[in-house]
C-alpha cells in the first residue's frame, strides 16, 4: 500500500517537474522563433548505414544553406535539425516523434532502410507532420501525408533486365538475393521483368545480411550454366561474393547486373578487376554529365572536401526533396501542411542534378529521368538514360486522388 | 564427375575454413578455459593488419602470415596482461570483461579506421577442373590449415614447451609447485590463441569486406565449432569442423545457402543433446 503512494507520489512530482521544465523553454523559444522555419532531417550517421546516410544528411545540410543565403523560404530563414537514428529503429520513432511534437518542424526529411521509414510514417501522420522518403526502395507506400522522391523497381529494374539480356546477349538469369523484404521483393520483379522479356530465370537464391562465404553458390552457379547473374546483395559482408566471384575467375566467363551495386559505393571498394563491367540502374549516378550535376558537384566538393564520398541516388534524391518540398511551400504561400500537399499534388516538378523530378499526384511518388551504368574503374560509365519514368508499380496499386485516406504500403502482388 | 571433384574440394575448403576461425579460440578455450568473446575482433584486427601493411608496401603473403599473426599476438598478451589474468576461474566474469573489449575493439577500430568496407583483392586466380573454375585461393587456403594444424600439433606433443603447456592446462597447481611459471605460460598461450585469431582474419580478408564489425559473423561459428567439438583442441576442432563443415556445405549445394545455415544450427544442436561434452567428451578422449 505504502509503496503505491510513494509511486504515485514519484509519479506526480515527475509529470508536475517535467511539465514546468517544459513550458518554460518551449513559451520563449516560440516567441523568438517566430521568424524561422524548421525542418527535421533524421538519418543514420553512425552505425551500419552510416556510408548512405551521411551523404544524405551533407546534401540536405548544403542545401538549408544555399536556400538560407539566397534569403530563405517566404522571407524566413530555415532552420534544419539533424538527428542521428544511429542505424537503430528505435530512435526512428523516438525522433520523429520528438521532430513533430517538440520541435514542431514543417517537414521531415527522413529514412533509410524500410522498416525505418514504416516506423516513422504512422507517426508522423498521427501528428499531421509531412514527410518526405529520399530513398529508392520496393515500391507500395500509398500515404497523403508521405511523398516518396527515389525511385522504384518499375522505374530501374524494368529497364535495366532487357538492356542487359541484350548487351550480354543471353537469355537465362541467376539471381542473388539478400533475404529480407528488399531483396524478396525485388527478386519478384527481377522475374517478372525476364519473363515479360522473354527469358527465364534459373535460379532465385537468397542470403542472410552476415554470409560472407560464397563458395559453394559459386559452383552452384557454374552447374547451373546461366547466361546472367543479377545480384540483389545488401551490405558489407556481401561484397565477399564479388571477390569471390572475380578470384574464381567465373567474371570473365559469365557478366552481371546489379540493382545494389554502388548504392554503398561498392564500386569504390572493389578492385577495378573485381568491379568493372557490372551494370547497375538508378535515378542518378556522380557521373551524370549534365551541366546542372557538374555544378551541383563542384558545390558539393568545395563545401564538403575533394574526398567527399561519391554521391549516390539517395543523396541526391534528398536535394530533389528538399527542393520540391521549398517549391510547394513558395507556390502555397506557407508551410501549413495541407495547403502545401495540395501545392504539391499540382504536378510540381524540378529539374535538378540528377535530371527532372515531378511529383505523381496519384502516387506521390517520382516520376524520373533513370540511368544505366556500367562500373568502370571504380566509377560509373553511363550507358543510356530513359527520360520520365512513372512509377507504375505503386500506380498499380495506390490512387490517392479517388482514396485520399489510404494509409498502408502495398505488397504489390507480382505476377510471375 | 567433374561435379563430384568439386563439391568435395568444397566441402574441404568449408571445414579448413571452420578450422581457421575457431582454432585460436580453441586454444584459448581449451587451454584456459576462459571463453574469450572478442575473438571476432582479433579476427578483425588480423584483417586489418593485413590491409594496413599491404598499403604500406608489404607483400601480400608476407602481411598475412607474417605481420598479422605477430600484431594480433602482441595485442594478446597485452590483453592477457591487463584484463584476462585478474579473472582466471571465473568464467562469467572473462565473459562479461572480454564481451566488453569486444565492444571496445570495435569502437575503437571504428574510431581509427571509420566504419568503410575496405579490402584487398584475392591473390592468385582460378584454377579449372573439367568443365568448373575455383579459386586458387581457397586451396592455397586448405593447405595453410593443414600446416598449422601439424605444427601446433608437433608442438604441443614433442616439444618441452607443449609439454609445459598440457602440463599446466591439466593441473596449474601441480605445474606450479615443479617450479613452472603458470602466469607466463597462461600469457604466451593466450598470445598464441590471439596470434592464431590474427592469422584467420589476414587469410579470410581477400574473400570478405573488412569492416570493424566483421568479427561478428564469424565468432557465433567459432563457438558452436568450439564447443561441439569439446575439451580436446585439437581433434574436437579437426572433427567438429569436418561434420558441420561437411553438413553445411552439402545442404547448400542441394538447397538454399539459408537452410545450409540452418543445418549446420540445427545439426550442433542435436550434436549437444546427445554428446554434451562435444565430440572428445565421448570419442578419441585421449587425443590432443
Amino acid at each position: 500500500m505504502s509503496s503505491m503512494l510513494e509511486r504515485r507520489k514519484v509519479l506526480k512530482a515527475a509529470v508536475a517537474g517535467a511539465a514546468t521544465a517544459a513550458t518554460g523553454p518551449w513559451f520563449i523559444k516560440d516567441l523568438y522563433a517566430a521568424d524561422e522555419i524548421k525542418i527535421a532531417g533524421i538519418h543514420d550517421a553512425s552505425g551500419g548505414l552510416d556510408l548512405l546516410g551521411r551523404p544524405m544528411i551533407d546534401v540536405l545540410t548544403m542545401a538549408v544553406e544555399e536556400a538560407n543565403a539566397a534569403g530563405g523560404l517566404l522571407g524566413k530563414q530555415i532552420k534544419l535539425i539533424n538527428y542521428d537514428a544511429q542505424s537503430n529503429i528505435q530512435y526512428y520513432t523516438q525522433y520523429a516523434t520528438q521532430a513533430a511534437t517538440k520541435d514542431k518542424v514543417a517537414v521531415v526529411h527522413a529514412g533509410i532502410t524500410s522498416a525505418s521509414r514504416e516506423a516513422i510514417r504512422p507517426v508522423l501522420k498521427r501528428f499531421n507532420t509531412l514527410y518526405f522518403y529520399n530513398t529508392l526502395y520496393e515500391g507500395g507506400v500509398c500515404d497523403r501525408n508521405c511523398f516518396c522522391t527515389g525511385s522504384t523497381p518499375a522505374q530501374t529494374v524494368e529497364k535495366l533486365i532487357p538492356y542487359a539480356m541484350k548487351k550480354f546477349n543471353g537469355k537465362k538469369i541467376y539471381v542473388l538475393a539478400a533475404d529480407y523484404n528488399y531483396g524478396q521483393i525485388t527478386s519478384k520483379w527481377v522475374k517478372k521483368y525476364t519473363q515479360d522479356d522473354g527469358g527465364s530465370i534459373v535460379a532465385i537464391d537468397f542470403f542472410p545480411l552476415d554470409v560472407t562465404d560464397f563458395g559453394p553458390t559459386i559452383k552452384k552457379i557454374q552447374a547451373a550454366k546461366p547466361d546472367i547473374i543479377m545480384s540483389v546483395l545488401v551490405g558489407g559482408s556481401h561484397i565477399s561474393f564479388y571477390r569471390q566471384w572475380a578470384a574464381s575467375g567465373m567474371k570473365k566467363q559469365i557478366p552481371m547486373a546489379s540493382t545494389t551495386f554502388g548504392l554503398g559505393n561498392e564500386h569504390v571498394v572493389v578492385s577495378p578487376e573485381e568491379g568493372n563491367g557490372i551494370l547497375a540502374s538508378y535515378a542518378y549516378f556522380h557521373e551524370v554529365a549534365s551541366p546542372a550535376n557538374t555544378e551541383f558537384i563542384k558545390r558539393y566538393q568545395k563545401r564538403f572536401g575533394d574526398k567527399a564520398a561519391p554521391l549516390t541516388e539517395v543523396a541526391a534524391m534528398t536535394w530533389h526533396g528538399f527542393q520540391l518540398w521549398a517549391q510547394g511551400v513558395k507556390k502555397a504561400g506557407t508551410v501549413d501542411r495541407m495547403k502545401v500537399i495540395e501545392a504539391l499534388e499540382g504536378g510540381m516538378s524540378y529539374e535538378g542534378p540528377a535530371g527532372k523530378s515531378t511529383i505523381d499526384s496519384a502516387t506521390h511518388h517520382d516520376i524520373l529521368d533513370v540511368y544505366i551504368g556500367e562500373a568502370e574503374n571504380k566509377k560509373f560509365k553511363l550507358l543510356q538514360s530513359f527520360s520520365q519514368q512513372k512509377p507504375a508499380d505503386t500506380a498499380a496499386v495506390c490512387d490517392l486522388k479517388k482514396n485520399p485516406n489510404d494509409n498502408q504500403q502495398y505488397i504489390i502482388d507480382v505476377k510471375v | 564427375m567433374d561435379l563430384a571433384v568439386v563439391v568435395l574440394l568444397q566441402v574441404i575448403a568449408a571445414v579448413a575454413s571452420l578450422v581457421l576461425i575457431s582454432i585460436g579460440l580453441a586454444v584459448i578455450f581449451g587451454m584456459m578455459r576462459v571463453i574469450n568473446l572478442a575473438h571476432g575482433e582479433f579476427i578483425m584486427l588480423g584483417a586489418y593488419a593485413v590491409i594496413y601493411a599491404t598499403r604500406w608496401g608489404v607483400n601480400l603473403w608476407v602481411a598475412m602470415l607474417v605481420v598479422a599473426p605477430i600484431v594480433v599476438g602482441l595485442i594478446g598478451v597485452v590483453v592477457e596482461r591487463t584484463v584476462i589474468r585478474f579473472l582466471y576461474g571465473r568464467m562469467i566474469d572473462t565473459m562479461l570483461a572480454t564481451w566488453g573489449l569486444s565492444l571496445l575493439l570495435i569502437g575503437a577500430a571504428t574510431m581509427i579506421f571509420g566504419n568503410v568496407t575496405a579490402g584487398v583483392s584475392a591473390p592468385l586466380g582460378g584454377v579449372t577442373i573439367g568443365e568448373y573454375q575455383t579459386s586458387l585461393y581457397e586451396l592455397v587456403i586448405v593447405a595453410i590449415v593443414t600446416a598449422v594444424v601439424l605444427a601446433l600439433m608437433a608442438v604441443l606433443r614433442f616439444t618441452q614447451a607443449g609439454l609445459i603447456a598440457r602440463a599446466t592446462m591439466q593441473n596449474p597447481a601441480m605445474a606450479a609447485s615443479l617450479g613452472i611459471d603458470t602466469s607466463k605460460v597462461y600469457a604466451v598461450t593466450f598470445g598464441a590463441g590471439a596470434a592464431l585469431s590474427g592469422l584467420a582474419g589476414a587469410l579470410i580478408s581477400p574473400l570478405s569486406g573488412v569492416v570493424p564489425t566483421m568479427g561478428v559473423a564469424y565468432v557465433a561459428k567459432a563457438f558452436i565449432t568450439v564447443i561441439s567439438g569439446g575439451a580436446a583442441i585439437i581433434t574436437g576442432t579437426l572433427s567438429a569442423s569436418t561434420l558441420l563443415g561437411s553438413l553445411n556445405t552439402l545442404a547448400t549445394f542441394v538447397a538454399t545457402p539459408v537452410i545450409g545455415e540452418v543445418t549446420l544450427l540445427f545439426a550442433a544442436i542435436v550434436l549437444l543433446r546427445i554428446l554434451p561434452q562435444g565430440i572428445t567428451g565421448k570419442f578419441f578422449r585421449r587425443a590432443l
